[in-house]
């Protein structure tokens, strides 16, 4: 019970901390109203139907490419290639979505998603037996893959999978406007969001109640003694990257069959970056990435407002993420202290 | 301990309770100005940031000129990439600012973010930059406009051929895409209308926005003798701060960059884009839906070149001014046959020359003779 209530009151107390903080560099060096900034925060992004829809969309992608970063660090990992990741799975799904363009509008989504996951889930699990065989540290190996996939897609998009009429943005072709996934009914949110939210939900089950989930959080804990209890390590790390980079890959197949309709450029824009600080901000839980994302999502919503109303820079919103999650980091000294005063009395 | 835990919960609806008061108050305020004097909201959207000295700022301060015209309401937001995000900042400005008319000014915004926000909203008009609009294939409450800024680099081209000693240009370029092999080839050819024997070295980095690259190129040119460079980039104020530092000349792009390079800089292929924005913002006060397809170079005035820098002596200044002339008049023409690309092939037969709204130069994918460099 104690530990539930610290897991909550300790980043809500550093979301505060950052809160006062960034309200403070409003007042005194960008002179403006805090409150007012707040409140055109608060319009921007929960405040009203249109506001919330805008902040789930930017979500969406956020949720999936922060698993790739949250699944390994389960044991103990640091993958920080989730950009390259979800670009690795836009392009591939595009790819394989023209290879099939003729099928059923539901075959080859699946065959996009597939495809997407499979190359992205390779592209991370290769970082991972980088690190379990060869001893290469996987979180400059998965960053460097990053560079590596973005070359690639400039190579394809701007080569061989190149639509020659796509002259002053290269393009791959269009999958096609029938064979795009759509949005929730009801709403103008594609549907990302319910992928990201099915695959968190299914993580945390995996974490919690499978014996595979458990032997993770042992590798986690200490991979020496975890192997020396027998458990195939190699494995366990294969399959939380794979897996991890398979989320992010299904974030990059979701960017084009949802969003963009083909792969270019716009694929690599830094959500799998805004991954990795949903991750470290929900401490790698799955279930605690679904808020931070759309809190980070909120804030690149309302981002907009503080522009045109208050005529802050882009960088403000860019600000106020440095400053949570170095309040979150530094809140890390807190757990166990927290409570224990009232616990004596 | 309960207590302790309700903390976040109840600060939290506190905020809400602010942010709730704030926005009706925005709301009522806007309402109020509304029913006044109903200004015309316009909403600008940049994919970088508005003071880069380059293309975005080019857009922005053409922005801040519609800002002082009466009952003209501008909202700007940069660093907006080419995702769904733009479709949001668009909706953004129609729902929560009340915008009537959109510029969105980078080219990635078009398909299909645009195109799907304007059917969403058919009683909004958005006008794009770069040219895209077809009639009958797009609606009629969008449109592009674009200008035909390799006038402006081929007047550059002749300055620069004029003064380079070692007969060697440098050009800084993002992608090899049709709108930037225009700019090489005309900067090229009017260097080579002065100076047959000039060359220009082409770099491309690969991105809009790559400043490491960008000046890794410059310098790497200024190592091979180049003794002007120029470029075309989102920003061009890394290349023209590096030649300025290396001592060598250079020619501007965008904008004007004279200030970062006070001794280099030599002039540049400046957008003009107050001219379209200022007919624009004037039909939509008249009731009148803006053009839907609005292209022009120097004779309209959407694009023009830079004071000349005082390096460019007063003879290579009539020259310039000369070609100026002749294309404005229609008597000379940038592209013209018999034209041949830098692998030896015949681009333009003799006899044919194209004028600057020729189609066939909408999909230039060839280099130049004399540009060093290669497209793929």
């Amino acid at each position: 019970m104690n530990t539930t209530l610290e897991r909550i009151a300790v980043p809500v107390l550093a979301l505060l901390a950052s809160a006062v903080l960034f309200g403070l560099l409003l007042a005194f060096y960008a002179h403006v109203d805090p409150l007012e900034a707040f409140g055109l925060m608060y319009e921007g992004a929960f405040g009203s139907w249109f506001s919330w829809q805008n902040t789930l969309t930017r979500a969406a992608p956020l949720i999936l490419t922060a698993l790739c970063t949250a699944l390994p660090a389960r044991l103990g990992l640091v993958i920080i290639g989730n950009e390259g990741v979800l670009v690795v799975g836009g392009v591939t799904a595009a790819a394989a979505g023209i290879a099939v363009a003729g099928a059923p509008p539901l075959v080859v989504q699946l065959v996009m998603a597939i495809a997407g996951m499979a190359a992205g889930g390779l592209w991370i699990a290769f970082a991972g037996a980088l690190r379990q065989y060869r001893g290469v540290n996987e979180t400059i190996s998965s960053l460097l893959l990053t560079y590596i996939a973005i070359a690639l897609m400039n190579h394809f998009v701007e080569g061989p999978l190149r639509d020659p009429s796509s002259l002053n943005k290269p393009s791959t072709w269009p999958i096609g406007d029938a064979n795009m996934i759509g949005t929730i009914p009801g709403t103008d949110v594609h549907w990302g969001l319910v992928f990201g939210l099915v695959a968190c939900l299914l993580c945390y089950l995996f974490q919690r109640f499978t014996t595979w989930g458990f032997a993770m959080e042992v590798i986690g804990g200490n991979p020496k003694t975890a192997r020396m209890m027998g458990l195939n390590v190699g494995r366990y790390v294969l399959l939380a990257c794979g897996a991890g980079g398979a989320a992010a890959g299904l974030a990059g197949m979701v960017e084009v069959a949802a969003i963009q309709g083909r792969a270019n450029a716009s694929l690599a824009v830094g959500y799998g970056y805004s991954g990795i600080l949903v991750s470290f901000l929900a401490r790698h839980h799955p279930l605690a990435i679904v808020p931070v994302s759309i809190l980070l999502g909120g804030i690149g919503a309302s981002g907009g407002l503080l522009q045109r109303r208050l005529d802050l820079p882009d960088a403000a919103v860019v600000v106020l993420q440095g400053i949570i999650f170095v309040a979150i980091l530094a809140s890390e000294t807190l757990y166990g202290r927290l409570l224990k005063p009232k616990e004596v009395a | 301990m309960i207590d302790k835990f309700n903390i976040g919960p109840r600060s939290v609806s506190r905020r809400g309770l602010l942010g709730g008061a704030a926005a009706g108050a925005m709301t009522l305020g806007l309402g109020g100005a509304a029913n006044a004097q109903k200004p015309l909201v316009i909403g600008f959207i940049y994919v970088g940031p508005r003071d880069d000295y380059g293309y975005n700022q080019a857009h922005a301060e053409a922005a801040a000129v519609l800002k002082k015209m009466p009952g003209v309401k501008v909202q700007e937001e940069e660093k907006v990439p080419e995702t769904v995000s733009v479709e949001k900042t668009m909706e953004s400005m129609i729902n929560l600012d009340g915008a009537t008319l959109v510029f969105p000014t980078s080219f990635g915004y078009f398909d299909p973010y645009m195109l799907k926000v304007a059917g969403k909203y058919p009683k909004i008009q958005f006008r794009h930059c770069g040219g895209l609009w077809t009639e009958g294939k797009h609606p009629m409450n969008t449109g592009s406009y674009f200008g035909y800024i390799d006038e402006a680099q081929y007047l550059a081209g002749i300055v620069a051929g004029s003064v380079t000693k070692s007969g060697k240009l440098g050009f800084v370029a993002a992608k090899p895409i049709p709108q930037v092999l225009r700019n090489i080839n005309a900067f090229t050819m009017g260097a080579q209308s002065v100076n047959p024997k000039v060359t220009t070295q082409v770099i491309f980095t690969g991105d809009w926005a790559l400043p490491v690259k960008e000046a890794e190129a410059t310098n790497s040119m200024i190592a091979q003798g180049v003794d002007v460079v120029t470029c075309h980039v989102d920003s061009p104020k890394v290349v023209v701060e590096t030649a300025e530092r290396a001592g060598i000349y250079t020619c501007g792009y965008h904008c004007n960059q004279a200030k970062l390079a006070p001794k280099g800089y030599l002039t540049g292929a400046e957008w003009n884009w107050e001219r379209i924005y200022v007919d624009m913002v004037n039909d939509m006060k008249a009731g009148k839906a803006p053009g839907n397809f609005v292209r022009g170079g120097l004779k309209e005035g959407y694009v023009r070149t830079s004071a000349y820098g005082p390096a460019v002596p007063a003879a290579v200044r009539d020259k310039a001014d000369a070609a100026k002339l002749a294309v404005l008049n229609g008597s000379l023409s940038i592209y013209k046959g018999a034209l041949k690309d830098n692998k030896g092939n015949v681009v333009i037969p003799a006899g044919t020359s194209y004028v600057i709204t020729e189609p066939k130069l909408e999909s230039m994918n060839y280099l130049v003779e004399g540009v060093v460099g290669s497209t793929s």
